[in-house]
């Protein structure tokens, strides 16, 4: 190597005027987030309408009374906008699994739960505001905000607890002792909300009382060249709240010093401490976003299905953690790029499954072949898209 | 020789670090002097590291007492010792892979709340390692090793700590950052902190230091000023590599 700098002069410093970009607030914080959301979008999008239209021009369902390529056309839109809010969903419930790996290594089971009680909070908010008699008057976003906001708090709350009680004791013990007591800790909080709100509202399945408001029921209707388009406004709500989350999230995480601290937590505890971090409370914060963020999908959730219930967390749960590996674990955009294409598989499929339903092949196919992306990608890229082995210099 | 002067900073009793059966550190006691550098030679495995984690709170003693500015800090958590003003630079540099150099240097800065200030340490560190300025938005881990090694030493800087343990830092250096690095080091004690020095290479480690244990299977087998050690029969023969 050459001759270190305090003995030959020092060089002139080149930073040329794309570096100073790429460094400037603008950039890091606005469009390159939002540039990655779309250009995620926009592959996923295209590698798949590409992957049908080959198969239904190859595979051709047999006696179908429709040519299925026109149909795709048709239907393509609502296909997208479906995927990509049910996408960003998963994308920030996988954020949860996915930070969580990335400070303590092991995967959160109960976070599908910390999701679930979010899912739960929405409705016990709506329906307070409804008993109070000013839900149906309230103006539609703020109390958007407000149900989300509530949802956040008390998930992310919970995580923090789930962690300083069931997870801390087990910091030092073998790996599978805290994956077993998250699987126990999710049991009990599925059944603990089970009860409570068995008691407190004699139901089981908890319907959002906001059906007979129309601006969550109307759909928005337009043409996109001859073909109607309806979309649900939940849809919308979801995907304007989930870019405002993630563009927060990307700030926070790479442009402040709570979140600088996260990130090398996660790289070295060891280290983070004898630098001064608390790494307890840093471990506390993260569980806190990862848990507000799942709550704020498990609202959003519950508010575009309508009905929810204890059990509500397992699937999206899973398809999250799905997402998670298939992203690669422990990378925050592997998370966003996976939530949105295990979002935008499973709405293809729901459409596309259907023209072969004369065969058996119908859209409750869709899971199994969501889980068999995962069962390849663990075949042959186990870390993940965008996951990496990180290399450490000896 | 004259006796060690100035007030005890740390001071360390008999103490016995266990990890897991191994009987790491079996009754250490040492104190360090302000304005002190005093420097821990020994082979591999004699427990060197280890006596610097237990300092620094990494590990615990089973038994003894470790204190610091007059405080009990046996059993405190990492962070909180590093509030008191000690800085550990643990072995093999350590930097995070993934942060910048940029933010590598920052999370050096964790404690120290006016940016003006943090601005000045930065400034002290490129002014040292001007090679850091030209880095500053690179990933740590794509650093070369010396240049890992100067980030290290430069986090370090940042954290101006009263007492700073370090722990081989020439480690796997070539010779001419060696240098580099061991001037740093005189000059920082010559600011006024005080330096618990860990070292393979034990020359260099003694000839900049004042005063020096030699650690054996966890224990200490000798202390004295460096120059007599650096003078002693059977340090040279050991660690010095002399017939």
């Amino acid at each position: 190597m050459n001759a270190p700098g305090v003995i030959t002069e020092p060089q002139p410093v080149k930073i040329s005027a794309l570096m100073q970009f790429r460094q400037s607030w603008f950039y890091r914080f606005i469009l390159f987030p939002l540039g990655q959301i779309l250009l995620f979008i926009l592959g996923a999008t295209v590698v798949l309408t590409i992957a049908v239209y080959l198969i239904a021009y190859i595979l051709p369902p047999p006696n179908s009374r429709v040519f299925v390529p026109d149909a795709i056309g048709r239907q393509l839109a609502s296909w997208i906008i479906n995927g990509v809010s049910i996408g960003f969903l998963y994308a920030m419930i996988a954020l949860g699994y996915t930070m969580v790996y990335g400070v303590l290594k092991f995967i959160n089971f109960a976070h599908a739960e910390i999701f679930m009680v979010g899912g739960i909070v929405g409705y016990e908010v709506t329906m307070r505001l409804n008993e109070a008699g000013i839900l149906a008057d309230m103006n539609p976003a703020l109390m958007v905000t407000f149900m989300v906001l509530t949802a956040m708090l008390i998930s992310g709350t919970l995580a923090v607890i789930v962690e300083r009680v069931a997870y801390r004791p087990l910091r030092r013990a073998p790996r599978l002792v805290p994956l077993i007591t998250a699987i126990g800790l999710s049991f009990i909080l599925q059944d603990v909300v089970r009860a409570t709100m068995q008691i407190t509202r004699a139901q089981f399945d908890l319907v959002y009382p906001t059906k007979n408001i129309a601006v969550y029921t109307t759909p928005i209707r337009f043409t996109i060249g001859e073909n109607p388009v309806s979309v649900r406004p939940t849809f919308v709500l979801i995907i304007i709240a989930a870019i405002i989350m993630l563009v927060a999230l990307n700030y926070f995480v790479n442009g402040t010093k709570w979140g600088r601290a996260i990130r090398a937590v996660s790289q070295d505890q060891t280290m983070s401490g004898l630098l001064g971090v608390n790494v307890n409370q840093l471990i506390a914060l993260t569980f806190f976003i990862g848990g507000a963020l799942g709550g704020a999908a498990g609202a959003l959730f519950g508010l575009n299905t309508g009905s929810v219930n204890a059990y509500m967390g397992v699937t999206p749960g899973l398809k999250a953690f799905i997402a998670a590996v298939l992203g690669g674990i422990g990378n925050l955009t592997g998370a966003l790029l996976g939530g949105l294409t295990i979002g935008l598989i499973e709405s293809y499929l729901n459409g596309f499954l259907f023209f072969y339903d004369s065969i058996g092949l119908g859209f409750r196919w869709t899971d199994v072949f969501v889980f068999l992306v995962l069962i390849l990608m663990l075949l042959f890229r186990p870390s993940g898209i965008l996951g990496e082995k990180v290399d450490e210099k000896v | 020789m004259s006796a060690p002067q100035g007030e005890i900073v740390l001071k360390i009793d008999n103490i016995n670090t266990y990890y897991g059966h191994i009987h790491a550190l079996k009754g250490i006691s040492l104190d360090v002097r302000q304005g002190e550098i005093v420097t821990l030679i020994g082979t591999n495995g004699a427990g060197k590291s280890t006596t610097l984690r237990t300092i620094s709170g990494v590990v615990r003693p089973r038994t003894g007492k470790v204190t610091f500015k007059g405080k009990d800090i046996t059993g405190m958590k990492s962070h909180e010792i590093q509030a008191m003003g000690m800085s550990h630079v643990p072995e093999g540099r350590r930097i995070f892979p993934q942060l910048t150099v940029m933010e590598n240097l920052d999370m050096g800065a964790w404690n120290v709340k006016e940016s003006k200030e943090i601005e000045k340490r930065k400034q002290r560190v490129f002014e040292l390692f001007p090679r850091m300025k030209e880095r500053i938005f690179q990933k740590g881990g794509t650093l070369s090793g010396g240049e890992q090694q100067m980030l290290a030493i430069g986090r370090a800087l940042m954290v101006d700590p009263d007492i700073l343990l370090l722990d081989e830092p020439s480690m796997g250096l070539a010779p001419v950052l060696v240098e580099v690095i061991f001037d740093i080091i005189l000059q920082l004690n010559k600011q006024g902190t005080t330096i618990l020095l860990v070292e393979q290479n034990a020359l260099m480690a003694l000839e900049v230091a004042s005063r020096g244990y030699v650690l054996q299977t966890g224990e200490i087998t000798l202390s004295d000023s460096a120059q007599n050690l650096a003078n002693n029969d059977s340090v040279r023969k050991a660690y010095l590599g002399e017939e």
